[in-house]
């Protein structure tokens, strides 16, 4: 072994500071959030919101409380069990709305179609997206198409922006999570993730996982009507229940506190991810959301949860703490403790 | 899954721990050689649990980990080339090379696919015959049967597109390298439960007599490895030095018969530099000259790449059971999974990426 | 280093000249190479790791290791206290 000199010691591997967009920019996790941070918001300058770029903002306009989100959806395949980029395109937009508290009512559809994409293909789509925007009770109001060439797009990308109103007295926000406070989960976790990566080229399996995408808007408006404070509210997509509780617990710099074994983890997550060694809170959802309310009134907002469709599984998994702020702390089954961390890029069947 | 969830009985893991306190009479230091069970270890928190003195020295059994940088050098070079489609297991994407990793590569244009098996990277090429499709056949013995079984297909069907890229290291000649370490400080192994699934037992008890230390075949679940412990434990407070097998489920003496042979067809024993540590001397396999058209080193030419490592990173240390990945200067400050110093920082099986993951708690309060 | 599981063999059959399985992991269902183990018979557990089957999985063995750890909770709260019997473990095991 050489000797080390650490006295001209420095980083000598800033990936960091690649030259270009990798993937992981795009995975939801850490270095998503870099690149909003560090390019983003300063090239936006003066006109960024001072609050930043979270997947939705409540806005006023013309007296109205008005809540804004876009997204935009590049999941491959396009199909896979349970839905389509079609469902995710509205249901999606409709979730980030319904986080907020808002009741979602409009949404634009923008297509960045590659040459050669089968028409047949895109109708099936369209039908998707109809068929969601109905079941949402939204309507697709705007919309635009480009076309790419072969190879510089990759199938069908699909942007949606849309609006909701919020009613008053409704305060739903990341950095209201307090310590005290109980963490709540409206269902099974990890059920999209595996559904979209059991038809994936080169991960193929057999399940009977299907994707979990729904609207939740009717779910939170039946948590609203409970009279509670809800605190805030995430539905943890990209980088799964780590990542949204390790980002609530960033931005109101509180800890959060796990129970694993109160996880809702379905065998067919645990399999799967036991087959190809992921760690099911880091997996998407689609059709989940986790809620932070005050302790008194976890009971009431879980019943209300519990008595309505899209939460018929809901339960309590964990309680803000005053301690390790901004960290996400497990107590495992056997009794110690790991800490989840917010996931770095995307993530990567661990085979051996 | 059935036996997987029996095997993280909460209640039975109480047993076996209570049982491992009441044995402990004395400080030990034991190092598990793979990567999964540190993973596993400090995933369930199995070692905040553990008695005071039992210290757990997390061994270089991460084949991400020890893939010389020379070899992920040469698998950028070739990914780089045009035409060729470059499969891998998802582990390796992100581990630096010299310059860059996979994923950068991807980003400017490579196609980097990620595969489960290598039979699927295979498949890729019988579909693509116009273009070269190279596996990254990394990993310890239990992995080696499905990259030779791989290329034994290649040959067989005539898929002359394909090729493998070929670093395989070997569990024994490690061990044995530890032990002839003058600093160290390891009196017991559990030995790689999966890896002695394929290759059996035999080459352990002569490690265990020369070095003196037990040898306890160990699985991956919580109860797996505190029975490992357990076992060892006994072993080492009564003086006892000898091989156990605490994994009868999955490893028998034998071996897999029919992957031992295909192994010796496909492969032959070669000097093999390990990330971090250096070289250890017949340590590896390499494809064997009846194999030499399916090399990959050889097809595109980039045998004469060389690296050379950063003195600045100490995972060799952390390789070798020398120093903690918390006692590194670098630790979670300069080196995190993020911005990665070395390779036992950027696979999720790595010691320090490991300790980061899932110990940071412990070592903020500290 | 190798994550590898086990799962029961649903179905065999022979493809381009080798021996491939139908595994069942609890409900995940994935193709793995046969060609290792190729005395498994369907119902059985093999251990799989990317792909292939590298040894079978000994279901009574496994039993046998549970039943061993149910014990030594029994034999705890029978005998007493864990030094005494991890002594006489350690005199009695080999």
């Amino acid at each position: 072994m050489t000797d080390l000199d650490f006295e001209n010691w420095t980083c000598p591997l800033p990936l960091r500071d690649t030259p270009s967009i990798v993937m992981g920019h795009g995975g939801g996790g850490a270095m998503s959030a870099e690149l909003v941070e560090h390019l983003f918001l300063p090239g936006f300058g003066a006109a960024a919101a001072a609050a930043g770029l979270g997947d939705s903002a409540v806005v006023t306009a013309g007296g109205a409380r008005l809540a804004f989100s876009t997204d935009s959806y590049v999941v491959k395949p396009m199909f896979f069990p349970g839905g389509s980029i079609g469902d995710l395109a509205v249901n999606g937009t409709v979730n980030d709305l319904a986080m907020s508290g808002a009741m979602p009512l409009y949404l634009s559809t923008a297509f960045i179609l590659q040459e050669g994409t089968a028409l047949s293909e895109l109708a099936r789509i369209a039908e998707a997206m109809g068929a969601a925007a109905t079941a949402a009770g939204v309507r697709l109001v705007t919309g635009d198409t480009k076309v790419v060439d072969r190879g510089s797009g990759d199938g069908v990308f699909i942007n949606t922006a849309g609006i909701g109103v919020v009613a008053d007295g409704v305060d739903i926000a990341a950095h209201r999570a307090a310590p005290g406070d109980a963490v709540l989960i409206s269902g099974d976790i990890g059920v999209h993730g595996v559904a979209v990566m059991s038809c994936r080229e080169g991960l193929e399996f057999g399940t009977a996982v299907r994707s979990d995408t729904a609207p939740l808007h009717g779910l939170v408006a039946a948590m609203i009507a409970t009279g509670a404070d809800l605190h805030a509210l995430r539905d943890p997509t990209r980088g799964g229940v780590s990542a949204s509780l390790n980002e609530i617990a960033r931005a109101a710099r509180v800890g959060v506190d796990l129970v694993e074994r109160d996880l809702p983890v379905p065998p067919g997550v645990r399999d799967a991810c036991s087959l190809l060694g992921l760690d099911p809170m880091q997996v998407a959802n689609e059709g989940k959301l986790l809620a932070f309310v005050p302790a008194e009134q976890a009971a009431d907002v879980l019943a209300a949860m519990r008595a309505h469709p899209m939460g018929a599984c809901a339960c309590r998994i964990g309680t803000v703490v005053p301690e390790h702020p901004g960290m996400v702390v497990a107590r495992t089954a056997l009794g110690g403790t790991r800490v989840l961390n917010l996931p770095i890029g995307e993530q990567l069947p661990r085979i051996c | 899954m059935k036996y997987l969830d029996e095997f993280s009985n909460p209640d039975l893991a109480r047993r076996l721990l209570d049982e491992i306190h009441a044995t402990a009479t004395r400080p030990w230091a034991m190092m598990e050689v793979c990567g999964g069970q540190t993973h596993s270890i400090i995933r369930h928190g199995i070692d905040q649990l553990l008695p005071e003195g039992i210290e757990m020295i997390h061994g270089p059994g991460c084949p991400v980990c020890v893939t010389p940088l020379e070899i992920i050098d040469r698998a950028l070079a070739i990914a780089a080339e045009p035409g060729v489609i470059f499969c891998s297991f998802g582990d390796m994407l992100r581990v630096p090379g010299s310059g860059r990793d996979l994923f950068g590569v991807k980003s400017a244009g490579a196609d980097v696919r990620v595969v489960y098996s290598p039979l699927d990277a295979l498949t890729i090429a019988r579909e693509n015959p116009d273009r070269q499709v190279v596996f990254f056949g990394i990993g310890f013995e239990t992995t080696a049967p499905a990259n030779a079984m791989t290329v034994y297909q290649a040959k067989r069907l005539g898929v002359s597109n394909f090729s493998l890229l070929v670093s395989h290291v070997l569990v024994p000649p490690a061990i044995a390298a530890i032990m002839e370490s003058p600093r160290c400080r390891v009196q017991a192994f559990l030995a790689a439960g999966h890896v002695c699934s394929v290759m059996g037992t035999a080459e352990y008890p002569p490690l265990a007599q020369k070095y003196g230390v037990p040898i306890v075949v160990t699985g991956f679940e919580p109860l797996d490895i505190l029975e490992g412990i357990r076992q060892t434990v006994i072993q080492l407070e009564s003086g006892r030095h000898e091989l156990q097998n605490a994994y009868p489920r999955a490893v028998r003496a034998e071996g897999n018969l029919p992957a031992m042979a295909m192994l010796r067809d496909v492969f032959e024993v070669t000097d093999r530099t390990w990330r971090g540590i250096g070289m250890i001397p017949d340590s590896g396999w390499r494809l064997s000259p009846r194999y030499a058209d399916f090399d990959a080193e050889r097809r595109f030419d980039v045998g004469g790449i060389s690296a050379c490592e950063s003195p600045l990173c100490r995972s060799g240390e952390v390789l070798q059971g020398l120093l903690k990945p918390n006692e590194c200067a670098a630790f979670g400050k300069q080196c995190t999974p993020r911005n990665p110093l070395g390779a036992t920082m950027v696979s999720s099986e790595g010691a320090c990426a490991a300790y980061y993951a899932y110990r940071r708690l412990d070592l903020v309060q500290l | 280093m190798c994550l590898a599981v086990p799962g029961r063999v649903l179905s065999i059959a022979e493809t381009d000249g080798t021996l491939m399985a139908e595994v069942d992991f609890g409900g995940v269902h994935k193709n793995v190479c046969l060609q290792y183990i190729p005395d498994a018979a369907v119902g059985e557990y093999v251990v799989v790791h990317v792909g292939f089957a590298i040894q079978r999985l000994d279901e009574k063995s496994a039993l046998q290791t549970l039943a061993d750890f149910e014990r030594l909770g029994i034999l705890d709260e029978e005998f007493g206290d864990g030094f005494t019997r991890a002594a006489e473990q350690a005199g009695a095991d080999q």
